[in-house]
């Protein structure tokens, strides 16, 4: 698997994906500066957390405009994959390429703390070595994570398995407990129609270690590397 | 502004009639007003550190792995493998009173600067906070604008804050304090010093532009609050967490390459002290042409430059053959990159602003005429002991009182606010041990992280508590399995020229003094801030002490939460402490007696002896036992692993005394195998009890006096989302 990192000024979570890129597929990614457009020859493209550009404007909202974003873009339509975390997410709706945006976390405070995540379905290339129904553990570290999306684009996408993961109980109920930030549905990550481009608030990629707590988000980097072996 | 330069000026900008006349015979006519604004500040305590300097020199600073000791922007330490960690405290209370958000926030953004310019790259935050009387609506105006200030700072700069301590007390009411510290990791032979060197080098500004924001922020935290400290906003400054995330990233880029001289961050005092400084040290001139430093606002004067306190800027001496190299990485950064001058050989600072020379300073007067005082002391007096203490509420209330308590109840809410996981090497999070554990990205080993102080046994005798903060982090780190290395301190206290505030820091810096030596335990940085002071009212003295301990292999940390099925261990002695116990003020409203003597051969052979059986392999779980004592350390190790204690041993002095004095050098393991420990503690001559076995899902005492879980941590988690919310004070 060739896969690439896009730096955008802000980002901070560029060396955690590294870590747990590498970790899964025994590979250094290629980091990938804001200002170039050229993606070419790369199997999956990671848009990582932080704060590009601050977060000054709307999240992800200048990120958005960059060059690169043509060079996503293209390879989307290719058939590419895109994972994008957190802000990668942000960047990902307001470069539609994902629908819905994310608000402020229902409780106005900035969360950081461990969710869990229940895997909708487990026959995409990002999900295939979890269970469907499976919870997995994976830390939270945002401000503005309160997805939303009107009422026919929700339907849309749970009518059309689009939902990726949402906020569970560890038992894996759907409760408003659960959901800390807020999001229509519990929804924590969505898919394009293609089931290409991913988009998720919390952070897989910050626990791959046992070291660090457990590694309930490697699985994720694993079935990438089985799907995108070549 | 047009002002004329004369004694009463001086005196508005801090400076005494003493002092304004030094500043006199050094130039030998009136000063510029700019001339007099560089004096004021590079002269204020803030700066000077005129009144706690003869104090500091008393301090150990040396040990075979201390590489740069205090002097340089922080303290560097070696940890193995070519390997350095680079790590400072220092505080920002007065700004954080006036605006509790932005004060807090741009005291992280000033300490991070203080480690990356050295060439570290920050691994981890950490802070120690202390604020007013929780009744009062201003002191949650406070924790809410802080917490949030520093997590807004460092979640977004992309640098996980660890750990940390909050206490509350009245006297910080009107003088809360927001310590920050910084550790980053360098490689051990490529660090940065401010040392300027070479006639004729171009010093380089870079980072945000400069406004009219901070000026004379040094001498706002020189003095005290009287009724108009609100009208001390504008000399607050605004953080800019993104551009120091992107000057972060520049300058680490900058510094992978042979161009940089030497570099200094610009804080407190800004251009004038990072230009004075690395001058200064180099023992050369520096010519600045104000008409080159990058502005964002019009129409300023060379005064407002010198003294603005804008953020985010670096200044850098490089070598002319790499400027070109070093100006392309910043602009590939988007920052301002600006030659703002030379090295010159004249032994002056000579500032031109519109082709007029509006400040020419001899360096060397201008440093080591700055004043320096030995200020009257006062010690204060011994507290006559407790004598005997009934208890008025039984053991399981004394309990449930003391883990509900503003000082020892959950921090969840607060640490739920900052960002504690991202660079992906966090071992132990906040809470989850003695001191946060953080691995070195690429290698097994790990850093230990805390910070630590009683002020209320500080209070009570200066000496005995400034041992105390030193050997509390010393134990902390000790109890995760690390080896404590070294410490930076932060020295809160109030006005110095008061005999008996002054006395309360000879007193600290004594017993601080000796417990670092004690436990080979250097201080390499630091950082005082005095006159924390609002109308005459001071704060408890608080020698806060941020402490930093390597681990070979992180796989080696343990923590404090229990599982079942283990065997609870005590070392250490326990007579039943109550003199100046959280038990003592949280249930009797006494703050009474001498706090516990610190016994550091006894905390030097116990500790060594814990982290001795940590690394054997011995040891689940750790905890030492400290605030509230020996029950309140059993019920957050139960706590934290959701796992009750039975507990077998009987008290060997008063109930309330035996589980809530605050006897030191204590630690309660977890081990599954008891005799094993047990032996080798008598082997070594070591204290050791008995104290029960985990498992279950209550807290039981030997006479059957027992409390489920759950109502413990309802009760340990109620305060802080309670309070916030509004709902109960």
């Amino acid at each position: 698997m060739r896969a690439g990192i896009v730096v955008f000024p802000g980002i901070n979570r560029e060396r955690d994906m590294a870590i747990a890129l590498e970790l899964s597929s025994g590979h250094k990614p290629r980091m990938l500066w804001h200002k170039d457009s050229d993606v070419t020859g790369l199997d999956l493209i990671v848009i990582p957390g932080g704060f590009s550009y601050g977060d000054y404007l709307r999240c992800g909202a200048m990120a958005a405009q960059s060059p690169i974003m043509a060079g996503i873009r293209a390879h989307a339509e290719r058939g590419g994959h895109v994972l994008g975390v957190c802000n990668g997410l942000q960047i990902l709706t307001e470069a539609g390429l994902l629908p819905g945006a994310l608000l402020r976390n229902a409780g106005l405070r900035f969360l950081s703390m461990d969710c869990h995540l229940r895997v909708e379905r487990a026959d995409t290339d990002f999900t295939r070595h979890y269970q469907r129904g499976q919870v997995f553990r994976a830390p939270l570290a945002h401000g503005d994570g309160n997805y939303i999306a009107d009422d026919d684009t929700l339907d849309r996408l749970e009518g059309e398995g689009l939902v990726a993961f949402r906020y569970a109980t560890t038992e894996g109920e759907i409760t408003p407990h659960a959901n800390r930030n807020g999001s229509a549905r519990n929804i924590a990550g969505i898919y394009s129609p293609n089931l290409r481009v991913l988009g998720l608030m919390p952070h897989p990629e910050d626990l791959v270690d046992p070291l660090m707590g457990g590694t309930d988000g490697k699985p994720l980097f694993d079935g990438l590397v089985a799907a995108l072996a070549a | 502004m047009a002002r004329d330069v004369n004694q009463a000026l001086a005196r508005e900008f801090g400076l005494s009639a003493d002092e304004y006349a030094r500043v006199l015979t050094i130039m030998g006519r009136t000063p510029s007003l700019t001339e007099l604004g560089v004096f004021s500040v590079m002269w204020s305590e803030h700066c000077s550190y005129k009144s706690s300097r003869v104090w500091l020199k008393t301090l150990p600073t040396k040990a075979p792995w201390v590489i740069h000791g205090p002097g340089e922007n922080a303290g560097v330490v070696d940890i193995g493998e070519g390997l350095a960690a680079i790590f400072k405290m220092e505080s920002h209370n007065h700004p954080s009173f006036i605006e509790p958000y932005q004060g807090a926030a741009t005291g992280v953004g000033g300490i991070l600067r203080d480690v990356f310019t050295m060439g570290a790259r920050p691994i981890a935050n950490l802070n120690a906070l202390r604020f007013g009387d929780p009744a009062l609506p201003r002191t949650r105006r406070v924790v809410d604008g802080v917490v949030r200030g520093i997590g807004g700072y460092g979640n977004c700069v992309g640098v996980p804050t660890v750990g940390g301590e909050i206490d509350f007390h009245p006297s910080y009411s009107g003088n809360p304090l927001v310590n920050a510290m910084t550790v980053g990791i360098a490689r051990a032979d490529r660090i940065f010093l401010s040392a300027a060197a070479g006639i004729g080098n171009p010093v380089v500004y870079v980072g945000s532009k400069t406004g009219r924001d901070g000026i004379h922020g040094a001498t706002m935290a020189s003095t005290e609050f009287g009724k108009d400290s609100e009208e001390k906003r504008p000399t607050v400054q605004v953080g800019d967490p993104f551009v120091e995330k992107l000057l972060i990233e520049a300058c680490l880029e900058l510094m992978a390459t042979d161009a940089i001289v030497a570099i200094q961050d610009m804080g407190a005092a800004g251009l004038t002290s990072s230009s004075v400084e690395m001058a200064g040290k180099g023992g050369v001139g520096i010519a600045l042409d104000l008409d080159a430093v990058p502005q964002r606002e019009t129409g300023m004067s060379a005064y407002e430059m010198m003294l603005s306190e804008s953020q985010e800027r670096m200044l850098m001496v490089l070598k002319p053959e790499r400027q070109a190299m070093a100006q392309q990485i910043f602009e590939k950064w988007d920052l301002d990159f600006a030659v703002i001058g030379h090295l010159t050989d004249t032994g002056r600072i000579v500032v031109t602003h519109q082709g007029v020379v509006e400040a020419d300073i001899p360096l060397d007067p201008l440093a080591e005429q700055a004043p320096l005082y030995h200020r009257p002391t006062v010690e204060t007096p011994k507290r006559p002991p407790l004598g005997e203490v009934a208890d008025p509420v039984g053991i399981m209330a004394g309990l449930l009182t003391l883990v509900g308590c503003p000082d020892l109840c959950s921090r969840a809410w607060v640490w739920d606010q900052y960002d504690s996981t991202v660079l992906g090497q966090t071992v132990k999070r906040p809470g989850a041990a003695d001191a946060a554990i953080v691995r070195i990205e690429g290698h097994a080993r790990a850093l230990a992280l805390t910070t630590d102080c009683t002020p209320r046994y500080c209070l009570a005798d200066p000496e005995a508590g400034g041992a105390q903060a030193v050997a509390e982090a010393w134990r902390n780190i000790t109890a995760t399995g690390a080896t404590p290395l070294a410490i930076t301190d932060n020295m809160n206290f109030g006005n110095p020229e008061k005999p008996e505030i002054m006395g309360q820091f000879a007193a600290s810096i004594r017993g601080m003094a000796a417990a670092c030596t004690a436990l080979d335990f250097p201080v390499v940085s630091g950082n005082v801030s005095l006159y924390n002071e609002t109308e005459g009212q001071g704060i408890l003295p608080t020698p806060a002490i941020g402490g930093l301990g390597v681990l070979e292999d992180a796989a080696h940390a343990v923590g404090l939460a229990l599982t079942p099925g283990l065997d609870l261990v005590l070392i250490g002695e326990t007579t039943g402490w109550l003199g100046q116990s959280l038990w003592l003020r949280e249930i009797t409203d006494r703050q009474e007696g001498p706090p516990p003597m610190v016994d550091l051969l006894a905390e030097r052979r116990n500790g060594d002896f814990v982290r001795a059986q940590i690394l054997a392999g011995a040891v689940r779980a750790c905890h030492d036992v400290s605030d509230g004592g020996l029950l309140v350390a059993i019920a957050e190790m139960a706590m934290a692993g959701h796992t009750g204690v039975s507990v077998t041993a009987a008290p060997t002095a008063p109930a309330h005394a035996f589980w809530f004095g605050e006897d030191q050098a204590r630690y309660v393991l977890a081990t599954a195998d008891a005799p094993a420990v047990l032996a080798a503690a008598r082997a070594a001559g070591i204290p050791a009890v008995h104290l029960g076995k985990s498992g279950g899902d209550a807290l039981t005492l030997a006479d059957g006096d027992t409390i489920s879980l759950d109502k413990l941590r309802a009760t340990h988690e109620r305060f802080f989302p309670a309070w916030m919310n509004g709902l109960e004070a």
